[in-house]
């Protein structure tokens, strides 16, 4: 198409260079992506770095309860001994895997909705738009503790109760993006050449139609992680001796004065875990935005 | 022995608005050129759409080597879509950005099983050298083709389904007129070595002249005027293929010659005129013109025009011009 | 490299544009180098070239927004005598409009569609100085200049046709008392029935107003019939410069001579 002046100029670069130069480019890419693997590798080597990796589950040390941070325990140990630096280390393996399982779940009903939705439009588009909306409607924390609140206290309930307020908001945002690229030169082209319906939805509606989850589901982690540990602070979640670190706050509560590092290091992961995961999804967002990639 | 294609008193509807209002068309087999020409609103683009099914018709006939093509289904839909094909206007969103050139050309041809998967390869090659390519293309994304050689993949595609009958929606309006050139000589081509028949969609009347033995003229979603291209562009009996034409911005004879003027603005299609639907702005419009809408009569051998002062316009009558 | 100084011999100062050494970059990339480039008084050139030729680029900094794409400037671009790169955006932003007015392809972006037009055209008087009665007078006159009522000044850009709305833009410039014109594009999206209107306001315009039109455009068949000189751009040089009835009759440039012959040709009229 003829350009207007205000379009970047184009020129046909390689994708590969593209993902490259904008790599080195953005560091909100670079410390999100770094702080988001290092959180990966300290769940993977969690045995290795934890000094106590016993404490994490059910041990007690009744003689070293409620000690300050120190040499020996550098965050510190809580109510029945466990040394809070291996806790924290552990809990990298929990509230980042609720996360990915909820995102997974959200996504498996979210798209197949969202791409029927959009691709089939009608009557279908209107029932599963309807149902969503009903989802939709309620306060997502609200949804998830009543949910919660049925469902018997444990990780897999915190699990399935965030992973169903979750998934309306992936439904929506697809079957746009997949309305739109039904109308597409390529798709029409498609119905033209006799392509069949279902290699249409799979080969040229769906993959063109997932973008916007790239950025949003790393975005999603920290939401998600905050919801889990709120749920598990309200004690609907995980229970004593899993290293959830919101349980892990809401038991340190009681003792926060004077023992603040019951809480204060639990929370700290949290916040850590959900600002790496926001730093990654934006950088994602601006590298693929297109706008910006001329620079 | 019927036309290839044969439109009879189409109507497509997109609302309230009559995109098509009683158009009659024919092609017969290749080679043949048939031209569409008209403005925003003619309905030009929403014929060719309704030929290939993706318009649906509110009445009237399209048919296919004599068989209604409404009401194909199934494997006679499918044995459809292997004879009547299109080339979309806009380069950049006609290929899936996600597949390979090579895969997009594969996927046509393994939809009816053209050739056998292991010749699919080699064929693809043939196609896109034909269309002028280098088969390395095939490896590359299309974001990675400037848009003339993404025009050319999007008539490779096309043409590997062997179709007869080959709708050309706009293909050259987004393209620089260099490349614009190359394609309508690739297509000059095509039609030669495969026998095609095409409808050639577009605002373009050189476009036209080159690739066309008969142009039909739209306007509003009817037909105005339609004949054998040399009799149609040298002496046009309608008003609006007189200004139409004149409005072509040509080289040759630029600075020198006077346009027919064309006063007011593009008809609003949910609003018809009543009468002619010409008439608003049509300068030798009478008191007839206003209440009696004109029909398709025959002026010359292929050559009708619904004007009714078409033998005036023929006879010399002259359109108010400026230089 | 231009094929040397514009045939008829006029002095440079008398240009109301004059562009000498231009030279644009994007980063260490040369993408535009043009040595000479004159609009006089009452005068259409036209700026030729395919995409990619770098026409649009010209324009954005003539208008001093070369900045806004990454790309930086250097050489002589005078209005009036008055040198325009270097000059603050404080001081860009009173020539913006006023003295140098810009239409571009598509219309409907070039107005925000939450505003009247008319809204649009008497903040942008009052924005150069008019007083608020003066400024819906002065754009009610240039309305009727572009042959358009005064009353569609009261609607959306949704509700105006394409051509309505480049008449409008035209009629913005107009109000403004801009001489001089960069029309990027603008008949490239329009019907050629309601180009041909356009091109034929703009013909007015040079001829009862003294406006000078720098014309760029893709389409070489419609830089013919409309302007009296001729540049033609490639790959951010001008190729071959001249009066349009030389360069199209005989051009001295191959390239030129291919885009000639591109354009499609109709059998002559009876």
């Amino acid at each position: 198409m003829i350009q207007s002046p205000l379009a970047p100029p184009q020129a046909a670069v390689p994708r590969g260079q593209v993902l490259r130069r904008g790599l080195l480019a953005n560091p909100l890419l670079l410390v999100g992506g770094g702080l988001v693997l290092l959180i990966v590798l300290a769940a993977i080597f969690a045995p290795l770095l934890a000094p106590l990796p016993g404490d994490a589950g059910a041990a007690t040390h009744p003689f070293t309860v409620l000690q300050p941070p120190s040499a020996a325990h550098l965050f510190g140990t809580d109510q029945v001994g466990r040394d809070i630096l291996s806790r924290a280390i552990y809990g990298t393996r929990v509230s980042p895997v609720i996360a990915a399982v909820v995102l997974v779940i959200a996504c498996a009903i979210g798209v197949p909705l969202g791409v029927a939705a959009g691709y089939f439009g009608g009557w279908l588009d209107e029932l599963i738009m309807r149902v969503t909306d009903v989802f939709l409607a309620f306060p997502p924390l609200l949804l998830a503790l009543a949910l919660a609140a049925v469902l018997p206290a444990s990780l897999t309930s915190v699990t399935i109760a965030i992973a169903a307020t979750w998934w309306p908001w992936y439904t929506r945002l697809i079957r746009g993006q997949a309305a739109s690229v039904a109308g597409r030169p390529h798709v029409e082209a498609c119905q033209v050449l006799g392509v069949s319906r279902s290699r249409i939805i799979f080969r040229h509606i769906l993959p063109n139609s997932i973008t916007p989850l790239l950025v949003q589901v790393p975005l999603d982690v920290g939401g998600v992680i905050l919801t889990a540990s709120a749920l598990s602070f309200l004690g609907l979640g995980a229970q004593d001796p899993i290293p959830d670190w919101g349980l892990m706050t809401a038991e340190g509560q009681s003792y926060f004065t004077p023992d603040w590092w019951l809480v204060v290091f639990p929370g700290l992961a949290i916040l850590l875990t959900a600002f790496a995961f926001n730093l990654l999804g934006d950088g994602l967002r601006d590298l693929l935005d297109p706008r910006r990639s001329f620079r | 022995m019927p036309a290839l294609l044969q439109i009879s008193d189409l109507a497509v509807r997109y609302g309230p608005v009559r995109a098509v209002d009683g158009v009659s068309l024919q092609v017969p087999a290749g080679p043949f050129g048939l031209g569409l020409v008209g403005e925003s609103g003619s309905g030009k683009s929403t014929i060719g759409r309704a030929v290939l099914r993706l318009a649906p018709a509110a009445g009237g006939c399209i048919r296919f080597d004599g068989t209604d093509v409404g009401s194909l289904r199934g494997a006679a839909l499918k044995a459809y879509r292997r004879d009547v094909q299109i080339v979309f206007q806009d380069p950049d969103n006609s290929l899936n950005p996600r597949m390979r050139i090579g895969a997009s050309i594969a996927e046509a041809l393994r939809t009816h099983q053209i050739v056998p998967r292991r010749g699919e390869a080699s064929r693809t090659g043939e196609l896109l050298a034909e269309a002028g390519l280098e088969s390395a293309f095939a490896q590359r994304y299309p974001h990675q083709l400037s848009g003339g050689q993404r025009q050319r993949v999007a008539i490779a595609r096309a043409l590997s389904v062997q179709p007869r009958l080959l709708v050309l929606d706009e293909p050259t309006s987004a393209l620089d007129v260099r490349t614009q050139a190359h394609i309508l000589e690739l297509i000059a081509r095509l039609r030669t070595e495969r026998q095609l028949s095409y409808l050639l969609i577009t605002h373009n009347f050189g476009v036209v002249s080159e690739l066309c033995e008969q142009i039909a003229v739209l306007y509003l979603g009817k037909i105005t005027e339609i004949g054998p291209t040399d009799a149609l562009l040298r002496s046009p009996a309608h008003p609006y293929t007189r200004a139409l034409r004149s409005a072509v911005p040509e080289v040759e004879v630029a600075g020198r010659r006077s346009r027919v003027v064309l006063p007011g603005d593009p008809p609003d299609a949910a609003n018809p005129p009543y009468g002619c639907v010409f008439h608003p702005r049509c300068p030798l419009a009478v008191t007839r013109c206003r209440t009696e809408p004109p029909v398709l009569r025959s002026l010359g051998p292929g050559h009708q025009v619904a004007c009714h002062r078409a033998e005036d316009m023929l006879a010399g009558l002259q359109m108010p011009t400026r230089r | 490299m231009s094929a040397g100084p514009a045939e008829g011999g006029r002095p440079p100062d008398t240009a109301r544009l004059a562009i000498s050494d231009l030279k644009i970059s994007l980063g260490h990339r040369e993408v535009v180098s043009i040595t000479d480039l004159r609009l006089d008084h009452a005068e259409i050139v036209g700026l030729a070239g395919e995409s990619g030729s770098g026409k649009s680029m010209t324009t954005l900094a003539i208008l001093g927004l070369a900045h806004t794409i990454g790309a930086s400037v250097t050489g002589s671009i005078m209005l009036d005598g008055r040198e325009l790169t270097g000059l603050t955006p404080q001081a860009l932003r009173e020539i913006r409009g006023r003295r140098i007015a810009a239409i571009f392809q598509s219309p409907s972006t070039a107005f925000s569609p939450v505003h009247r037009v008319g809204t649009v055209m008497t903040k942008a008087l009052r924005l150069h100085g008019s007083a608020r009665s003066e400024a819906a007078d002065r754009a009610a006159q240039a309305m009727r200049q572009v042959m358009l009522s005064p009353d569609l000044m009261r609607r959306y850009p949704s509700q105006l046709s394409g051509g309505q709305l480049q008449r409008v833009a035209i009629a913005l410039a107009l109000a403004l008392r801009a001489e001089v014109l960069l029309a990027d594009e603008p008949t490239s999206a329009l019907d050629v029935t309601v180009q041909a209107e356009v091109l034929d306001l703009l013909r007015d315009l040079r001829d009862s107003d003294g406006m000078s039109v720098l014309f760029i455009s893709h389409d070489i068949a419609v830089v013919a019939e409309l302007c009296d000189r001729v540049a033609v751009m490639r790959q951010g040089l001008i190729v071959e410069q001249g009066p349009a009835s030389r360069v199209l009759s005989s051009p001295a440039n191959l390239y030129t001579a291919e885009l000639l012959e591109s354009v499609p040709k109709l059998p002559s009229r009876g």
